[in-house]
């Protein structure tokens, strides 16, 4: 074995300066430390850091990013690696910062209706936190027990209130970030209105570790609504499914949550939750409501009409908070409780207006079963966000190149029924290939501007975003 | 991706990593991890040290990078393979279904292999795993000298003398925690069969453990009491040897094999209709035979009908007609669940309603019941100061029931758990208990 892959190849004297920073404790480059930071939650795509660096101040920050610019060292930051996008995967080696010790809430403002957390606090820990003094930060993804409020910036996270309450970006008020060079700026406030200059705080969410480190973050707050109810329908076919979707909104009604399972998933989920789910049937729709007690009783009930006249087999409304909680847990376990089936599952995003729900999934279907592969789909019916699950094998090539065939077909017709390659798990290095197939040459061009004025030097998680060359395949390991 | 990328370069080591060790792992279950990350808020070690090498996700990976030769079975893989408690508390989190506890065993094994070929072995380990715990006779007579050092009050000699400062401060201050064995003379008085109370329901044949049996004998007899109350004839099958748990945690698999051999022996001539035993960790093992036989069909049906019979007391208790208690406990109970109870074997329900059928008795649920309390197996000794740290903050929830007692379903949580009482400064104010024994108190 080389023994610079043994620890790692930052020069000397290089390490001494970053160990002076943070301590020997908090700089970790054996081989085993290493080797768990060359993934992330998105299979197939692995890579090897030279080191990983725990920092704990804004601070601290600002000296490593000084120090890995003047060397020219990549350097990949990291909340709790649950994205789907390969958007930790350290491709270019360096340093991989892991931000979880900053997990501070630093304070929860009652007068203003803001929290102002740092980037490593946990996303249900945040929730609960306000939810404590009677407030309400709805953005839930589905790994909201593991992912930091950081990562959930930087991705731009949706979830399933994403129908109702919008996304991330939606309760981003302001932050602290460090440049590259090791400034630290901060953009955006407490100000319920604000326009003084381009909107930064809004271009780092969703930026993808790719411009800057966020160091704190100022999040909007709602009271938490008086009472929610859950419901399940259960339904004989996908399309009875989906136009359910689209008639409960055009009946002027917005649930907080609107999920698909179909069945094999709805298989998988039972299988690990237990909850007794009807299996036999083709899809499943998982509602949520939440507001003032009488308002939330009247849509449960109409909804419940509007899935009986679309032709669905069962509805049944949770009788306790404790049954809807189960539902809803049940349904973040989807993706996990998939992989119970193949050795490797590839999940897309996907996502079309509303309206074409129903075409798209019947899309997802065709492709499915000319390329011959096994493509289960759930997601956020409400927000046309569907997640098509593929379930295979990385270590059959033949079959995989066939996932990946289907797999492009899928973003075509998302773009064709104007949608988008990703709703919500963003491009990372999975899809960075098909971005230009959305935004142009120009739009590449210009995005590529603006990283450069934040990156001169393309230290900041270099190889995401945008594809070194032209366009290559979606699956790049061997 | 292009030559430059460093995917490529992930194949580190190869050349240090004999086929042998990549070979052992079921990489198909090792594969069935996607990584999501779900099982890190479960995890105990995780939460203390915030590193991913000590969550389960990043031990898989690991695993995986050992398995697929990218990573040697060195040093710090074995370190990091026993950093983890073994509770399994991750099992229970994860969506995926991936079965870490034979992971881990496949993992410790490959460690313990490797250690063979470079003769890194300890004495002591050699002496306990392959001398001491597989003969019952051994195990009797270390319980006689642990009786003896008792009753001879060296004990406190021990401790005033500072020897307990030579011993190493774990077993110095775990030995506290030891309660009275057994003398010889009562051990003797042990019938091999208990008749049933009025009609005889069931035969079971008792599992006696060898740890549990020797610090715990008082235990077994109240397990056996409760069975014959409610109705079964209870045999002491001659025969059966330590379950091999212990032995598999550590790495020892060929042994653990060799002991459940013989136990599904001795139980085979016994035609009994269930195994009973009140050791949750033992438990876990004799039901998971079947997998230790995965290579060897023929010994796996009988592994496979040996584990069908497996059942844990309170399991058992709970399905037979409701005991009829004749005395009041008037007191606060609480319960610690046992993790290889709990998490590996599902068992959570049946000990809390045995507790509510008590006479007298108030159930107060711990906060995070299910979480390890630090001493898993032998971590107590092995890591002593991580596993403080988990019992110390364990203790913190215990004290927030307010309860007199404590009770528990393992051996290993009972010790521990007495440990935790001393260190937070509860004695005298809380007791604590395994299960079955409480609910003989009030037979
Ligand atoms: C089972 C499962 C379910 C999921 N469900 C959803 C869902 O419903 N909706 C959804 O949107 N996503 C979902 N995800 C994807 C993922 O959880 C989210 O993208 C989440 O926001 C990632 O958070 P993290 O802390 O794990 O970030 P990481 O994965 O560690 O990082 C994500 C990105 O953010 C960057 N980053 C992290 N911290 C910082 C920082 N402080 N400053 C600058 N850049 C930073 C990283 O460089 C990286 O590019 C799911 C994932 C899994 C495994
Ligand atoms: S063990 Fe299970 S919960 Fe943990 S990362 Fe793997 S799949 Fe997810
Ligand atoms: S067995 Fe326990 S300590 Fe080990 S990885 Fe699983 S949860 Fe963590």
């Amino acid at each position: 074995m080389n023994a610079d892959r043994l620890e790692g190849k930052l020069a000397p004297d290089v390490k001494r300066r970053l160990i002076a920073v943070v301590g020997e404790e908090r700089f970790l480059d054996s081989l085993n430390e290493r080797y768990v930071y060359s993934y992330d939650a998105t299979p197939i795509f692995q890579a090897m850091p030279d080191a990983v660096i725990m920092p704990q101040t804004t601070a601290e920050v600002s000296k490593i990013l000084k120090i890995a610019n003047e060397h020219r060292i990549p350097v990949t930051t990291r909340g709790s690696g649950t994205n789907l996008a390969a958007g930790t995967v350290p491709t270019a080696g360096g340093i991989v910062l892991n931000m979880q010790r900053f997990n501070r809430i630093v304070e929860i403002d009652r007068e203003n209706l803001t929290v102002t957390v740092e980037p490593g606090v946990v996303t249900a820990d945040l929730h609960q936190a306000v939810e404590a003094e009677g407030l309400f930060y709805p953005p839930d993804p589905g790994s909201m027990r593991i992912s930091t409020v950081g990562g959930n910036v930087a991705q731009c996270a949706g979830g399933m209130r994403g129908l109702k309450y919008g996304v991330t970006k939606d309760y981003l008020m302001g932050l602290e970030y460090v440049l590259p060079s090791g400034e630290v700026l901060r953009a955006g406030g407490k100000n319920v209105k604000d326009v003084a200059g381009y909107d930064m705080t809004r271009l780092l969410a969703g930026s993808e570790g790719t411009l800057a480190v966020i160091t704190q973050l100022t999040l909007k707050l709602l009271p938490l609504p008086e009472a929610k109810r859950t419901m399940a329908a259960y339904y004989a076919s996908l399309g009875d499914a989906a136009r359910t979707v689209e008639r409960v909104i055009a009946a002027k009604i917005i649930p907080a949550t609107m999920e698909f399972l179909d069945q094999a998933t709805m298989r998988v989920v039972d299988e690990f939750a237990k909850l007794g789910l009807p299996t036999g049937m083709k899809a499943m729709l998982l509602i949520e409501q939440d507001g003032p007690e009488e308002w939330v009783e009247r849509d449960i009930e109409r909804i419940a009409e509007i899935a009986k006249e679309e032709g669905a087999v069962q509805v049944r409304v949770a009788q306790t908070p404790e049954e809807g909680a189960n539902l809803l847990a049940a349904r973040r376990a989807a993706l996990s409780a998939l992989s119970r089936l193949r050795p490797t599952t590839i999940l897309e995003d996907a996502t079309v207006p509303r309206s074409r729900l129903a075409e798209m999934v019947a899309e997802i279907e065709r492709i499915a079963e000319k390329y011959d592969v096994q493509i289960c789909t759930f997601g956020h019916a409400g927000d046309g966000n569907l997640h098509p699950t593929c379930l295979t094998d990385e270590r059959n090539k033949e079959e995989l190149a066939r996932v990946e065939q289907a797999f492009e077909e899928i973003f075509l017709a998302a773009l064709r029924l104007g949608g988008t390659i990703s709703g919500e798990h963003g491009i990372g290095l999975a899809k960075r290939d098909y971005l230009p197939l959305q935004v142009g040459e120009g739009g590449i061009a210009l995005m590529k501007a603006i990283k450069e004025a934040f990156d001169p030097n393309h230290i900041m998680n270099p190889g995401k975003m945008f594809a070194n060359s032209a366009r290559r395949r979606v699956v790049i390991k061997q | 991706m292009n030559q430059t990328d460093k995917a490529c370069d992930l194949a580190i080591g190869q050349d240090e990593v004999t086929p042998v060790t990549a070979g052992k792992f079921n990489l198909d279950e090792i594969m069935n991890c996607m990584q999501c990350g779900f099982c890190l808020p479960a995890c105990p070690t995780y939460r203390q040290t915030g590193l991913e090498s000590h969550s389960p996700r990043g031990r898989i990976a690991l695993m995986k990078g050992v398995a697929q030769a990218q990573l040697p079975a060195d040093a710090e893989f074995a370190k990091n393979m026993y950093a983890c408690l073994g509770c399994r508390a991750c099992e229970t989190a994860c969506p995926a279904g991936v079965s870490y506890g034979s992971l881990l065993e496949t993992a410790r094994e490959v460690v313990e292999d490797q250690n063979k070929k470079t003769a890194k072995h300890s004495l002591l380990r050699r002496l306990v795993f392959e001398h001491v715990f597989p003969h019952p006779n051994r195990m009797k007579a270390l319980g006689m000298v642990l009786w003896a050092v008792q009753a001879l009050g060296l004990q406190r000699l021990a401790t005033r003398t500072g020897w307990a400062r030579v011993l190493p401060r774990a077993l110095a201050e775990m030995q506290q925690a030891v309660e009275l064995v057994a003398s010889p003379f009562i051990r003797g008085k042990r019938q091999q069969r208990m008749r049933a109370e009025g009609e005889s329901l069931y035969t079971v044949g008792y599992f006696t453990g060898c740890v549990m049996d020797v610090l715990f004998f008082e235990t077994n007899q109240a397990t056996a009491r409760l069975l014959a109350k409610a109705g079964c004839e209870v045999v002491f099958v001659g025969g059966q040897t330590c379950c091999g748990a212990l032995h598999a945690h550590a790495g020892e698999k060929a042994w653990a094999v060799e002991l459940a051999k013989r136990n599904i022996e001795a139980f085979e001539q016994s035609q009994v209709d269930f195994i009973v035993n009140s050791a949750g960790g033992c438990g876990a093992a004799l039901k998971e035979y079947p997998h230790w036989f995965e290579d060897d069909p023929s010994w796996q049906k009988r592994a496979e009908a040996f584990a069908a019979k497996v059942r844990d007391a309170s399991e058992l208790l709970a399905a037979l007609p409701p005991l009829s208690f004749t005395k009041e406990l008037s007191a606060r109970v609480t319960y610690q669940d046992s993790c290889h109870l709990a998490h590996g074997q599902g068992v959570r329900g049946q000990p809390r309603q045995l507790l509510n059928l008590i006479p007298g008795v108030e159930v107060v649920e711990l906060e995070q019941a299910d979480q390890c309390c630090g001493s898993a197996g032998i971590y107590n000794i092995t890591h002593f100061d991580q596993s403080m740290e988990i019992l110390d903050a364990k203790m913190e929830a215990v004290k927030k029931t307010g309860a007199h007692f404590i009770a528990t379903s393992n051996p290993g949580c009972l010790l521990q758990m007495r440990q935790g009482i001393i260190r937070a400064g509860l004695t005298g104010k809380m007791e604590a208990v395994h299960l079955m024994e409480l609910l003989d108190r009030a037979l």
